[in-house]
């Protein structure tokens, strides 16, 4: 279909439910709308703890985490992946997310390593573009 | 029947003539139209196309069988319905505040909104607790501060809703323990418990327990209820987190029936009788942005309630047939973007709840796409409830929108589908069953992609997100909770863990293994656990060991 223009890279995604909250309806969109648009995809399921997000990262070796919080944590909880990523020197994996956050937040998500935050109304194809342009394989083009 | 073939005579004139010219000069917008639900809409819906309905039978009369017209036969001319603002955050005494408000502001109910600790049955120093104290809701430990949340509120004169459902009997124990502190009698409370353990497993997932203890649960407390509580409405049965998880219409309908089916049979089947608890069943739908879509399927629900319940159950109190509800505007209908615009979709979303007969209603504040509800925003909402009530004159006549051809021929199809998902369920076993297979899980995950499709093509229009899009942002207030909240509750439950009697908390722990062991019924033994200020986590984690916890297989 489309042809000409960066050519999409397949990458190595993991879609985490990161803390309590039960609302999975947007990290079960974008996780399949990663996949269909070709990359390869794992899902953490509900509930997470953060020390789990990033040990199922680094088992996967995924090149980006994809964070999904609707209850107001996101601060506390993204933070705390971001930590335990760098003390398990796997801090180039890039770190995206989304959920319920005011403006107020974008710039601390940003100042704590996040790379983009996707808000209510964010296209998938949005999402892709980032991916496409902003994330690279840890281990090279495969 | 002779008047029906003059009306098909003259539809075909219609589409022979008329129509067909104007057809020749100009097309229609779109090739086919339909629901937000991607149903079809019929251009013209006529009197013919009514043959096969009878009035008598199909709608009846206001609070007469099958309720298709409402459950009361005065409806909004003997009282208006209950305006009832879902609300809570950080400690009690803030949302203590929050609720004088809003009491004085003309609200008419309460509506508790818990943190997720809470819900999820954790105490506020669980390490899983952390960065989630105060954050979605209010935290609540002990009843110490289900104590600060109602201080000054007369439980004898509010009806109280509490969004709780896997913890619900040990949060309910405590909202007892403090009505007879006031010294209100338990006979006189009015309110309501979510209560719907179901719907969780299918779409709020908040969860403790698998599905089977958890029933035994709201079995205990439907049990205890009708014998103390007899105005408690035992479960809120809940379409509402079903459709904010992107089900259609349809399969809200279809999945909230089943989850009531389960638990009429849940309540038979534990040796109660269906007129003894029945009538404190009631609803919660969605109320999203079509809006004869969203009419068409509260007229529906009652009537396939009110049917179900008769004919298949046996109920004859008439108090059994009925399908009370409340409404929320759908928060997943709202933007980020422009979020002004939230304001007038949810005008929208309230008349179309008022239209299909709701009890009672909430509406959603405009930045709740953006963090918990500011005063301001809650007001606007609040506002907007009175306003349709009190000005816009259609609560004056009862179901307005009776015999609109449209609408009953929309409420016919509702019926019709979710009948068809109703079988469907009942050829795997019933609603647990089918939650097990993951069958509403799966239907309502393809929903929501395949929605989610149409916004990305363009298919389906979101104002201000794919079409009317503005590039500057719009900055609107919003409502932060301070990590102070945190540390101060986590400080206010050890103080309490080292005020009470520990002996006394640890008998009562025991009680509770050995009563649920035991198979008798839960709920004395809960009250005295809170009354000796046991926490929620303490009372929830007795019960782990005993009936397991639930683990979702994650499919997308």
């Amino acid at each position: 279909m489309e042809t000409g223009g960066a050519r999409r890279r397949r990458l190595r995604l993991l879609v985490g439910k990161v803390g309590l909250d039960g609302h999975d309806r947007g990290a079960k969109i974008i996780a399949r709308a990663l996949r269909d648009a070709g990359h390869e995809v794992i899902y953490t399921g509900l509930h997470q703890t953060p020390e789990q997000v990033v040990e199922t990262a680094i088992q996967e070796d995924v090149d980006a985490i994809g964070l999904s919080t609707l209850s107001g944590a996101h601060l506390h909880l993204f933070g705390k992946v971001l930590e335990q990523l760098r003390a398990r020197e796997a801090g180039d994996i890039t770190v995206f997310g989304g959920g319920i956050i005011p403006d107020d937040d974008l710039e601390s998500l940003h100042g704590l390593g996040v790379a983009r935050v996707f808000r209510p109304g964010a296209t998938t194809d949005e999402i892709l573009r980032f991916l496409d342009d902003e994330v690279t394989p840890r281990h090279g083009t495969p | 029947m002779e008047r029906d073939g003059a009306g098909a005579t003259g539809r075909r004139r219609w589409e022979q003539g008329t129509l067909r010219k104007a057809l020749e000069r100009q097309g229609e917008r779109l090739d086919a139209f339909s629901t937000v639900s991607s149903l079809e809409v019929e251009r013209l819906v006529t009197a013919e196309d009514r043959g096969a309905s009878d009035p008598d039978r199909d709608l009846g009369y206001p609070g007469e069988f099958p309720f298709t017209r409402g459950v009361h036969p005065t409806m909004y001319r003997g009282r208006l319905w209950t305006m009832r603002q879902f609300a809570g955050f950080g400690t009690a005494a803030d949302t203590n505040q929050r609720y004088r408000y809003l009491l004085h502001q003309g609200q008419t109910g309460l509506s508790v909104a818990f943190d997720l600790p809470t819900l999820m049955g954790r105490d506020s120093d669980d390490p899983q607790a952390e960065g989630e104290v105060g954050r979605e809701g209010v935290a609540i430990d002990t009843l110490a501060d289900m104590e600060a949340l109602f201080d000054g509120i007369p439980l004898g004169e509010v009806s109280t809703s509490m969004t709780i459902n896997s913890p619900a009997p040990v949060l309910f124990a405590m909202y007892l323990a403090v009505a007879e502190k006031q010294g209100v009698p338990l006979d006189r409370l009015d309110g309501t418990l979510q209560n719907d353990i179901l719907k969780e497993y299918i779409a709020q997932k908040e969860w403790i327990y698998p599905p089977r203890p958890s029933l035994r649960l709201i079995t205990d407390l439907m049990g205890f209820c009708a014998e103390q509580v007899p105005r408690w409405n035992t479960i809120s049965i809940s379409g509402y987190h079903i459709r904010e998880a992107g089900s259609t219409a349809v399969q809200e309908l279809a999945f909230t029936l089943a989850d009531g089916v389960a638990y009429l049979e849940a309540g038979v089947a534990a040796g109660l009788a269906i007129d003894d608890f029945a009538p404190r069943l009631s609803f919660f739908f969605n109320s999203h942005n079509d809006f004869f879509e969203e009419i068409a399927k509260l007229r529906a629900a009652r009537r396939l309630w009110a049917r179900l319940v008769r004919d298949r159950f046996g109920a004859r109190d008439e108090r059994s047939w009925k399908l009370r509800t409340h409404v929320q505007t759908a928060g997943c209908s709202l933007t980020a973007q422009q979020p002004y615009n939230n304001i007038v979709r949810v005008t929208v979303q309230a008349l179309a709840a008022v239209l299909g007969g709701t009890q009672s209603l909430h509406t959603n504040s405009l930045d709740e796409t953006l963090s918990l509800p500011t005063e301001k925003a809650v007001t606007i909402a609040l506002r907007t409830q009175q306003v349709l009530a009190e000005e816009s004159g259609v609560a004056n006549s009862i179901d307005p929108l009776g015999g609109s051809y449209f609408v009953e021929a929309l409420t016919d199809r509702m019926e019709r589908d979710a009948q068809a998902y109703l079988d469907r369920i009942e050829a795997m076993g019933g609603m647990v069953a089918a939650i097990e297979a993951g069958f509403p899980q799966k239907e309502i995950a393809e929903a929501a992609y395949r929605y989610q499709r149409q916004i990305d093509s363009g298919e389906k229009t979101v104002v201000g997100v794919n079409r009317y899009v503005q590039e500057e942002q719009t900055a609107v207030e919003i409502l932060r909770i301070d990590a102070q909240v945190e540390r101060d509750q986590r400080r206010k439950l050890a103080q309490v863990r080292a005020a009470r009697d520990a002996r006394r908390v640890d008998a009562a722990l025991a009680g509770i293994v050995s009563a649920a062991r035991a198979g008798e019924n839960l709920m004395p033994r809960f009250l005295e656990a809170v009354k000796g200020y046991a926490s929620v986590g303490e009372i929830c984690g007795a019960l782990r060991p005993v009936f397991g916890e639930y683990r979702e297989v994650a499919v997308f």
